[in-house]
């Protein structure tokens, strides 16, 4: 019997009572975690459900090929669950986490360590003393009289988030890049339970606030399903032309920041402003640079009317022409290539064995894309093509993101070109209780996954948050074993991971 | 390099005119500062306050906005039946001291005053700056480092991020200060040789923002260092912050208002 087979087979965006989730027992749910995985699914979700006896397991896999999700649950009642890290790499910061935010112990997990130290989410179990602050306590090390050891952040030197970044290295050879995050932990996923409530759109909008529009969309696509309704036609379209343009603005900020890297100023100077021409276009659509009040549980709490349609082509072509002639100068230019080619290379097998999601997986030449594999909304109707590129370098991590900003820019037209009639928003009903469901959307960054479960009374008992981070930190440390140390600037900058997303 | 030249001369001269000039113009969903009208509020009635995320709306003795807690959503203009909230365009927002921000219809927003003479012989024509990010979303952190692109460029007005507390003469603060930044935050002041400034940038950095409340937030920059300047936001917008910077440094009451 297939691991597969032990799991109720679904499909994002669709809500499932809770009762019909298999609940097995843990060592098994485990097992079949690893044999579903060996199988050709993926974890988009392993966390835990607070309940009165213990704690509720809950995996949710990807199924890539069939457009699904398969879902199984275990109930916990000791103080210690079996790790499969070891079998199934991309299990290991979610077994972390689990232990981490319920207070156990992941038995036999090859590097156990703190997430975020955060305190555990329930308040049954406070009264711990508090977790020691990210960066402290035992690091990985390696011994030898040769070895040395360099530490970077919380505060780095750039404007950029906190983070701890532990080189173990000989000379410039990095032998083992250990990240400590946690710095921007703030408690959302704790706060969202109970919801939802007035505050729950502005948690997802902050949840990583470079990536409002994805992270709004996927909660607002959980609360839809778990409602029984769904966004209107034309209210979808415009999540996706915001989602689009983030994509657009980001990706343009990554090539120009990529480009200054490696000390070639012309790209970088045109994208930094280039950038914030993207941004100026959501702003267009919702008066917010970064997309903030768009997204609404319902659809878009703004309509596009012919006037602005106009106004956004227009802007939408003049800015990509900017950024088309600031990009392809990097493609030409050999000192360029010369440091962005076989630096920071993440292979196939290894990207794979991580569960890397998007742009970084894409670029390692997993054909892997929400937009096409899982599609919600406008992505139904209007499929976007999928950039791949194979060497897994640098190099292949920018490409992937100059190929998307074209696949962006033509969506963008066909979707604007014929716009849906009809209302933006409609009223959201109460949600189904004792209910769980799914969410998958294609950021500019990968995959981010909502998974909500309602008690009783429809409110939230969980909102588990997967930003893409999380499952791309560890590729960020594979880029750079073997490599240079004065190379980590340029690997960190073609994955930019978000501390925030990561950290809740 | 014919195609370098090519682009150079395609993307051409793009820095702002402003301060010197008009200021880049806003879009007009573009939210600033809110307009009251107390006389439009109807006895008893509490749907703006019911709504807003960051109780940032008190109603006594009448309607009043906390623009250091708001997070420009305008859900109360959208809940409020008689109008008496409206969203106006106006981008000028900072203030130099925390309770300034609580505007009414009849205390208007006093906006950034300069430093004083001492610190403006300093700091008028050079002010270094070092940026800490203490669970910011990435939203007010990417929005100040627009402010040194080519478009703003900020290093016109002497005004630079530099990459450690060592080199810098304040800090800007983004996010809510979480309890895993505390201390990294007040480290890096302490490294900041004095006299120094800090800018609490975004309604984070002021009183929490969406995670006001939160036992894993300090609840703003204030509440661990001293602040100058605060802007309001979520996030600000650059001409925000700029125009804040701006009238700290006393470089704005020369150029005039232009808008």
């Amino acid at each position: 019997m297939s691991g597969a087979d032990r799991f109720l087979r679904t499909t994002a965006g669709v809500a499932v009572a809770r009762r019909e989730i298999p609940a097995l027992p843990v060592a098994e749910l485990a097992d079949a975690v690893v044999t579903a995985c060996d199988g050709g699914l993926r974890v988009a979700a392993w966390f835990g459900v607070p309940r009165p006896s213990g704690v509720e397991l809950v995996a949710v896999l990807a199924d890539d090929a069939r457009a699904g999700i398969a879902l199984a649950r275990a109930t916990l009642t000791g103080p210690a669950f079996p790790s499969r890290a070891a079998a199934c790499p991309q299990l290991h910061l979610f077994e972390r986490e689990l232990a981490e935010q319920f207070g156990l112990v992941a038995e036999g997990h090859p590097a156990p360590a703190p997430v975020r130290s955060q305190p555990p989410l329930v308040a049954s179990a406070a009264g711990a003393p508090a977790p020691a602050l990210p960066g402290t306590g035992e690091l990985y090390r390696v011994e030898g009289q040769e070895v040395h050891e360099v530490g970077v952040g919380p505060v780095h030197a750039g404007v950029i988030e906190p983070g701890h970044f532990r080189f173990q290295c000989h000379g410039e050879q990095v032998f083992h890049l250990e990240i400590r995050l946690g710095y921007q932990h703030r408690g959302v996923e704790r706060a969202l339970i109970g919801g939802p409530d007035r505050r729950t759109i502005h948690y997802l909008e902050t949840a990583a606030g470079d990536t409002t529009i994805g992270h709004a969309t996927a909660g607002c696509e959980l609360i839809e399903a778990l409602a029984g309704t769904a966004a209107p036609p034309r209210g979808a379209a415009l999540r996706a032309i915001a989602l689009e343009l983030e994509r657009l603005a980001n990706h343009t900020g990554d090539l120009g920041a990529l480009a200054g890297d490696v000390g070639y100023l012309p790209t970088a100077s045109f994208c930094g402003r280039i950038r914030g021409d993207f941004l100026n276009l959501s702003a267009e659509l919702c008066g917010s640079r970064f997309g903030r009040g768009l997204v609404r549980p319902g659809g878009s709490g703004f309509d596009l009317e012919p006037a602005r349609r106009e106004r956004l082509r227009a802007g939408l072509d003049r800015t990509f022409t900017d950024a088309r002639s600031a990009i392809e100068l990097l493609w030409e230019s050999s000192s360029v290539m010369e440091r962005f080619e076989t630096t920071g290379v993440v292979p196939r097998e290894d990207a794979l064995a991580l569960g890397l999601v998007g742009p970084a997986a894409r670029a390692s030449g997993v054909d892997r894309d929400l937009r096409r594999d899982h599609p919600a909304g406008a992505y139904r109707d209007r499929p976007v093509a999928v950039a791949t590129a194979p060497s897994g370098d640098v190099h292949a991590r920018a490409r992937v993101r100059w190929l998307e900003m074209e696949h962006a820019l033509a969506f963008l037209h066909a979707t604007l070109a014929a716009l849906p009639e009809g209302e933006v928003r409609v009223p959201v009903g109460r949600l189904a209780p004792e209910s769980l469901a799914v969410s998958l959307v294609e950021g500019w960054r990968g995959e981010i996954c909502h998974v909500a479960l309602t008690d009783r009374a429809g409110r939230f008992a969980r909102y588990k948050i997967v930003d893409p981070s999380f499952h791309n930190w560890s590729g960020l440390a594979r880029a750079l074993r073997g490599g240079q140390i004065s190379d980590f600037p340029l690997c960190n900058k073609s994955f930019n991971l978000s501390y925030c997303g990561h950290d809740l | 390099m014919i195609r370098l030249l090519r682009a150079r001369l395609h993307q051409g001269h793009r820095t702002f005119a402003y301060p010197d000039g008009p200021p880049p113009p806003l879009p007009d969903r573009f939210r600033g500062r809110p307009l009251l009208a107390p006389e439009r509020c109807r006895d008893g009635c509490r749907d703006c306050v019911e709504v807003c995320p960051t109780e940032a709306i008190s109603l006594s003795p009448a309607i009043a906005i906390d623009l250091g807690r708001c997070l420009f959503c305008a859900e109360c203009a959208a809940a409020c039946p008689e109008g008496a909230i409206t969203w106006g365009g106006d981008h000028r927002l900072a203030v130099r001291r925390r309770e300034e921000l609580q505007v009414s219809a009849e205390r208007e927003l006093a906006l950034a005053t300069a430093l004083d003479e001492r610190l403006r012989r300093l700091f008028g024509r050079s002010l270094k700056l070092r940026q800490v990010s203490a669970g910011g979303c990435n939203a007010c952190e990417a929005d100040v480092n627009v402010l040194s692109t080519l478009a703003w460029d900020i290093g016109r007005f002497g005004i630079r991020i530099v990459a450690s507390p060592r080199h810098a003469d304040g800090l800007i603060v983004t996010g809510p200060v979480s309890e895993n930044m505390r201390l990294a935050l007040r480290k890096t002041y302490d490294a900041v040789a004095p006299p120094k400034i800090v800018i609490a940038i975004g309604a984070c950095a002021i009183a929490g923002g969406p995670y006001l409340g939160h036992p894993e937030v300090a609840g703003g920059a204030g509440a661990v260092v001293p602040v100058d300047l605060w802007v309001p936001g979520c996030p600000p917008h650059p001409l925000t912050m700029l125009d804040g910077m701006l009238r700290l440094l006393g470089r704005l009451e020369s150029a005039g208002e232009s808008r």
